[in-house]
């Protein structure tokens, strides 16, 4: 790699939110020509400091120097005018507008020219290879399609330095290796480009150089060549974690939950889940794996109740009890029964979390039934919240403070340990660990293991491959709709279930 | 036969001069939500527009005397009504964006304050000029009577209904058609409608939220106060009475709704409206209450606010963030 000239640097950034220091005296250095990784646990500040290069945040104190000159930059207009775009992990765009609307906006570029947009912006999609109508409304548009309209408008206002928040959180891998190589061709043209992410595979694959940051303090940055996973874990967690997740045997695993044949249709009528059939055991932690959209979110609502189930049955069998039907049930009726779910949706705060209340208000959410008398009990959901928060090391000023205020990863501990709390008998998990660093994520792997060890039935859909490998006990396969087989996660490798999420059984053909 | 055409008729152009004031307090409440502004306090500001409007026009014909020309009184009324109206959006505006207090609590102070204001207002040139104080007829009937030869009213059949209607009733509708090109056709308009969809994305993409918040409800608010100065001078007949507006400010704020935030649909849509509005003079019927008449346009209103949210097309539904207040810094 080539040392050129500094695009950015960034000297001694402090930035507070309240009482919560976001930022503490951060160094920065970004090149031209390079793709710099920003890693860091969630909450230690990466998105606070590019927000500051992107303009959404002023520094408290500190300086920015673009090209060696000091700037001040107060807005995005700020941002853009030296060359820096930031696509947000939240993408921000307007639905009802469509494609090279959104790109043009906040230009100043004298008469409104719509035509003569709608051409730039296809002269771009064509030089980088991106695919996507600029007539085309945002609300129509995929996920990555709005990436793609994300980067063009970055890309449309001739930005030099990039900065990607997160960018691969929501694609899959196909879309991955397409941004990838989107990346590679910028850098090869000499812009610089900060990406945040938390897979490291990523980082080694993809960048030049790794800044870590941790607990909004600059840790130190280092060549990924020169570097690896273990040591850049060491650096953001700043002990050494142990990789290995803890797998204790249950002793007497009995059968909590059986699904026979469940076939679900969405409402066009297409197969969601086709006769799929399982059981899961109490003391024993089912993996779920899958590509992305192959039927776990319809298969996780079907048995809480929330997904129409077209045929088949799903039979649950109580601690000492008669085994009953699900199927026909309301969800309250479910979670009375002990079934809880944890989905950890895109949006953590749209499903499961009331966004300006604090960590007890959200814990009563579901204590609140409990209560017998006129008045609610704020007692026990605040103990609760305490625990969580301490257990968690959930990063907060306190129990009250809203959790839409929080950084993401910290949203999502309060919500995965909220229904942990509940001590359900089978415990539904889809990517609890989204979006989190790798020492909150083991807290959480220790949180599953824990319910396991307890006689919960722990039912985890998971994306990462090493992860399921590690913590399950079996492994329920989906492909399509429809189960590809079940494996045992001590033996079998990740190869085997590669091939099976691609091809139902795996076998050749 | 014929008899029932020229009710009908008389309908049409009873209804445009009724639909003439809620066209503009309508076109001035759109431009402000376009904006992400949900301003309830119109009837308010309407309110302050009357008051206001009528007032200027009759100490200039005081003070001109003879010398008073009609074109001038028209002239100074929209501006001094406008002026009103752009005063108090502005402190609408700074309670709501500067301050970020809730826009529903604000524009409905607003109302009642407006309300306050102009009633106080109207009644002290009253009491100051010892009795109703009103505009000579001559100037009134400027105000009134079509702008346009009286040979084109004569046209059968379409005479009326075209050229039948005072001036501001064609000055609304040249509203309507420049809002529509503004907000469809410029980069202007463009990033106004941004600011009232997502103003996060706007402020991402460097534009002013605040600048374009203050701006439009501010020229929204004077264009809804227009409508005010036009009810006074064409329906009140250029005298202040205690009845004020008779509500026609609320019912702005649900053509809104019913328009689905399109100038060009507030053209008809107020004409229908100022239709159901005196249904109950022109085609009553005896043994209907006028109160069901009058709920008429509110039922109209509901009506379109199920049909459009059943529907769910992303292109009907209000301005994404209407009613929030924006601050950067907040997650």
């Amino acid at each position: 790699m080539k040392k050129t000239v500094c695009a950015i640097e960034m000297r001694g950034i402090t930035k507070r939110f309240g009482g919560v220091v976001a930022n503490d005296g951060v160094d920065l250095r970004l090149c031209r020509g390079e793709i710099l990784s920003l890693l860091g646990e969630n909450g230690s500040g990466k998105t606070t400091l590019m927000n500051m290069l992107a303009g959404i945040y002023f520094p408290d104190e500190g300086e920015i120097l673009v090209e060696g000159r000091p700037v001040s930059i107060r807005s995005p207009k700020d941002a853009f005018a030296n060359g820096i775009g930031m696509i947000h992990q939240h993408y921000k765009l307007v639905d009802v507008f469509t494609a090279t609307e959104n790109i043009v906006l906040g230009l100043e570029e004298g008469r409104l020219d719509m035509k003569a947009a709608n051409e730039k912006v296809r002269a771009i999609c064509e030089k980088y290879g991106f695919e996507i109508d600029p007539t085309q409304k945002i609300y129509n548009m995929s996920v990555s399609q709005k990436q793609t309209v994300e980067i063009v408008k970055v890309l449309y206002r001739g930005a030099e330095i990039l900065i990607l928040d997160e960018p691969t959180a929501v694609l899959t891998p196909q879309e991955t290796d397409k941004l990838f190589a989107v990346l590679r061709a910028m850098r090869a043209d000499g812009k610089a480009i900060v990406i945040i992410t938390h897979k490291l595979h990523e980082v080694m694959a993809l960048s030049d150089r790794v800044a870590v940051l941790r607990k909004g303090k600059y840790i130190g940055a280092v060549s990924t060549g020169e570097t690896s996973p273990q040591a850049l874990t060491d650096m953001m967690v700043g002990h050494s974690v142990t990789l290995n997740i803890d797998r204790p045997r249950f002793d007497k695993p009995v059968k909590r939950l059986e699904v026979k044949n469940l076939t679900c249709l969405d409402a066009e009528g297409v197969k969601k889940l086709d006769s799929v059939s399982f059981t899961a055991m109490g003391g024993e932690i089912l993996g779920v794996a899958g590509i992305a959209g192959s039927g776990q979110r319809e298969l996780l609502e079907a048995v809480s109740g929330l997904y129409p189930v077209a045929e088949g049955d799903i039979l649950y069998s109580p601690e000492g009890g008669q085994s009953e039907s699900l199927r026909g049930k309301t969800p309250m009726q479910i979670r009375k029964a002990g079934v809880a779910m944890a989905f950890v949706p895109e949006d953590r705060l749209g499903m499961g979390l009331a966004g300006s209340m604090g960590m007890t208000g959200n814990m009563m959410l579901r204590s609140w039934r409990r209560g017998k008398s006129a008045f609610v009990n704020r007692r026990d959901p605040n103990e609760l919240a305490l625990k969580i928060w301490k257990e968690l090391e959930v990063v907060t000023p306190s129990t009250e403070f809203p959790v839409r205020r929080m950084s993401g990863g910290n949203v999502q501990k309060v919500l995965v340990g909220r229904e942990i709390a509940s001590a359900p008998s089978v415990l539904m998990a889809a990517y609890a660990v989204r979006g989190l660093d790798i020492n909150t994520s083991y807290t959480i792997y220790d949180l599953l293991t824990r319910q396991k060890m307890k006689g919960a039935a722990v039912i985890y859909v998971g994306e990462d491959l090493d992860v399921l490998l590690e913590l399950c006990d079996r492994i329920l396969v989906l492909c399509g709709g429809r189960v590809s087989g079940v494996v045992d996660a001590r033996s079998a490798t990740k190869e085997q279930i590669g091939l099976m999420m691609t091809r139902l059984g795996g076998e050749e053909r | 036969m014929s008899n029932f055409f020229d009710l009908f008729i008389a309908l049409i152009v009873a209804a445009v001069t009724y639909g003439t004031p809620l066209l503009f307090g309508t076109l001035g409440e759109v431009l402000t939500e376009k904006s992400g502004s949900l301003n309830l306090g119109v009837e308010g500001i309407m309110f302050m527009g009357g008051a206001v409007g009528l007032g200027s026009v009759f100490y200039y014909e005081k003070a001109a005397g003879a010398g008073t020309s009609g074109l001038a009184a028209v002239a100074i009324g929209i501006v001094c009504a406008f002026l009103a109206g752009a005063f108090a959006s502005l402190l609408f505006s700074f309670l709501t964006i500067t301050l970020r207090a809730n826009q529903n609590v604000t524009g409905l102070a607003l109302a009642i304050f407006g309300t306050g204001v102009g009633q106080f207002l109207g009644e002290y040139m009253r009491v100051s000029e010892g009795g109703y104080i009103s505009i000579s007829s001559g100037l009134a009937a400027f105000f009134q009577s079509p702008p346009f030869p009286a040979f084109l009213r004569r046209i059968p059949v379409v005479g009326n209904v075209l050229f039948g209607h005072s001036a501001f009733f064609y000055l609304g509708v040249l509203t309507a058609v420049g809002m529509h090109w503004y907000l469809n056709r410029t980069r202007s308009g463009l990033y106004l409608r941004s600011v009232g969809e997502s103003p996060a994305t706007a402020d991402a993409a460097g534009i002013n939220v605040t600048r374009y918040k203050y701006l439009a409800a501010v020229i929204g608010g004077g264009v809804s106060a227009i409508g005010g100065m036009v009810y006074i001078m064409t329906i009140a007949g250029c005298v202040w009475n205690h009845e004020g507006l008779s509500g026609e400010g609320w019912l702005a704020v649900a053509l809104v709704i019913f328009c689905l935030w399109r100038p060009l649909s507030a053209i008809w849509g107020s004409v229908l409206f100022g239709a159901l509005m005196i249904l109950y003079l022109r085609l009553a019927l005896p043994f209907v209450p006028t109160q069901l008449y009058k709920i008429l346009p509110y039922v109209v209103t509901v009506a379109v606010l199920i049909v459009s949210s059943m529907r769910n097309n992303k292109e009907k539904q209000p301005p994404a963030s209407l009613g929030l207040s924006y601050f950067r810094e907040d997650r």
